[in-house]
């Protein structure tokens, strides 16, 4: 796929999973945003999970530590074709699987996650187990940086790095908001690279929103032998949308009627430079 | 009284149970959170060392680790003191293994008052009630070596998750050789119909000993083995009520949210009445000592339980 592809991709899967957060009225819209060039990136052009192959076990493995950015994983499964995207249309309504948080009852997803700090713990588990079996695939998981404050984290990170798990690789939605505010308000994380590296991680920076960037750094894991790896993907919470960027009162807001036409229309806009400037 | 014939530890007879079995089956993996001196695992660690891991001090990160290597097709043993396992790691266990449904094996070990001299940070008496409440697992309390042995030799094959507590006193035999072990189906281990004794796990062996003093004094007891609290075997308990004139419910566990309240919530939703009495650890700062001098405090041992009976047969 190529890059101007991709980046098409990434304008759409924002107006898709805003125009489904309004349609649900819910959804955690500044982190999906944040999140979802990310997920483009590993969708379309890492992992080996399809529809096809996802019932088979000797495949690559995606888990979203950070659940609630459900809305960017839904919008990209169903674009990989796991699920037809009217399903959507179900998001958050009464019997639906569609929930709030990602669950097995959705194609695609292989665990529930939405209380945050489990992801990392499970993903060792499934790494591990990689390893018993001399399997080559890798386990990627998705975390928050407001998630970092979950102490079972840092347990999960011992033991990947005990067990040397160069096959586990960890991404840091980097986006610096929670809930609340600036996560240096809430409860600082700094400095991160410093302590995945104390932990026996091997740490690299990308710009998360630059998708060669994103291709490049997820195409060179492991970055050491027998140690796990850990990306800290920059980010900007809300990312896209001018009125919704860096904007923690955006965490699960939703956008009004007039709000998300205004954010279409910047999208549409930003997909028209992608087209002008890439030829490919 | 007559006497029970002695068995071993049921922690024991888990090690060796779970030793014999993963060796015939390499997908079984023990995951540990430097527990396997406490779990008698260290000859499985000695012997299958590709088949288990270490985690460390970390009960959080037992279980999700455990669910991950579970959904990956491990048939997977998580093993920790019951106090830790089941409320340090509870999230993890009501969303990476239940919700998620992979089917992890949970071994409490230690439960209930097994290290009664340890305190109450050691004690496990919230367990049952806490597990009782989240979906999508089964709880089984083995009262005796045969159904330890047949529990794990059962939980390798589940398909969804279970959790399975037990102690660490040698616990005497309850069962006669023809006995036979199924999910969720109660064993009655002794007929009579004067009194109900309903236990589950190491207070089975302190009903069938209460049975035995009460027939000195003519009095029949039936002693019902409620090794599965959930799902709960209803029918044995709805037949034991109408055979009966009283039920004593049994457990090693808090009074709130176990087996007696179990029993009484079906009863009473199946229209049935009967003298009824829940025994088990009040509500209150847990008296500390061996399992056994515990036992005598809160009322469980076969004299307590014999005298108990007694009053309950007086006021019909």
């Amino acid at each position: 796929m190529t890059v101007r592809e991709v980046r098409e991709k990434s304008i759409n899967y924002r107006k898709k999973l805003l125009t489904y957060i309004k349609h649900a009225n819910a959804g955690h819209t500044g982190g999906s945003l944040s999140c979802i060039d990310i997920l483009n990136v590993l969708y379309n052009r890492i992992l080996d999970v399809t529809p096809e192959n996802f019932t088979n076990p000797n495949r690559d493995h995606y888990i979203q530590s950070k659940g609630h950015s459900v809305e960017a994983l839904y919008v990209v499964l169903a674009d990989k074709g796991f699920f037809p995207e009217s399903d959507l249309n179900t998001l958050c309504r009464h019997g639906s699987h569609y929930v709030g948080h990602p669950t097995r009852k959705v194609n695609g997803v292989e665990h529930n996650t939405g209380a945050l700090g489990h992801g990392l713990s499970f993903c060792v588990g499934l790494a591990l187990a990689e390893k018993m079996d001399s399997m080559n695939h890798k386990v990627y998981t998705l975390l928050g940086d407001g998630e970092l404050a979950e102490g079972s984290n840092w347990e999960a990170l011992l033991t990947a790095a005990h067990y040397q798990l160069d096959n586990l690789i960890a991404i840091v939605d980097f986006n610096k908001l929670q809930i609340t505010g600036w996560t240096k308000d809430v409860c600082a994380t700094d400095p991160l690279e410093q302590k995945f590296c104390a932990f026996g991680w091997s740490v690299q920076h990308v710009d998360g929103h630059d998708i060669e960037a994103l291709t490049e750094v997820l195409n060179s894991v492991p970055f050491e032998r027998e140690k796990p790896s850990v990306i800290i993907a920059h980010t900007i919470k809300g990312k896209g949308v001018s009125f919704i960027e860096n904007n923690h009162t955006w965490h699960h807001h939703v956008p009004t009627d007039a709000e998300l036409v205004q954010a279409i229309q910047e999208l549409d806009q930003a997909l028209v430079q992608v087209i002008d400037n890439y030829t490919d | 009284m007559n006497q029970l014939e002695s068995g071993k530890a049921n922690l024991e007879v888990f090690s060796e149970t779970l030793i014999d079995l993963a060796k015939k089956d390499k997908s079984i993996v023990v995951v540990t959170s430097d527990s396997r001196g406490s779990g008698k695992l260290v000859p499985f660690g000695e012997q299958l060392p590709d088949q288990m891991i270490e985690v460390g001090i970390a009960e959080q990160n037992l279980v999700g680790v455990a669910a991950g290597l579970a959904a990956a097709g491990k048939k997977v043993f998580a093993v920790s003191p019951a106090c830790f396992l089941t409320a340090r790691s509870l999230e993890q266990i009501k969303n990476d293994v239940c919700y998620s449904d992979h089917p992890v094996k949970l071994i409490g070990i230690s439960a209930g008052v097994s290290y009664g001299a340890l305190g109450t940070t050691h004690h496990s008496l919230h367990d049952i009630a806490a597990l009782r409440a989240i979906n999508n697992i089964s709880i089984i309390a083995p009262a005796d070596n045969f159904e330890t042995r047949e529990s794990i030799k059962l939980a390798v094959e589940m398909q969804h998750p279970v959790y399975i507590r037990f102690g660490k006193r040698a616990i005497e035999h309850v069962h006669k050789p023809d006995a036979v072990f199924k999910l969720g189906k109660a064993i009655i281990i002794r007929e009579g119909d004067d009194v109900a004794f309903i236990a589950a796990g190491e207070t089975v062996v302190q009903s069938l000993l209460a049975a035995q003093l009460l027939e000195q004094k003519g009095v029949s007891c039936r002693v019902v083995s409620v090794h599965t609290i959930k799902p709960l075997d209803g029918k044995a308990v709805i037949e034991t009520a109408k055979k009966c004139r009283i039920m004593i419910t049994v457990e090693e566990h808090l009074v709130y949210g176990g087996l007696g309240e179990a029993c009484a919530a079906h009863l009473m939703q199946a229209g049935i009445s009967l003298p009824f009495k829940v025994v088990g650890i009040r509500d209150e700062y847990t008296v500390t000592g061996s399992q056994l001098e515990i036992f005598k405090d809160y009322g469980m041992t076969a004299e307590k339980l014999s005298e108990s009976a007694m009053q309950l047969l007086a006021h019909i």
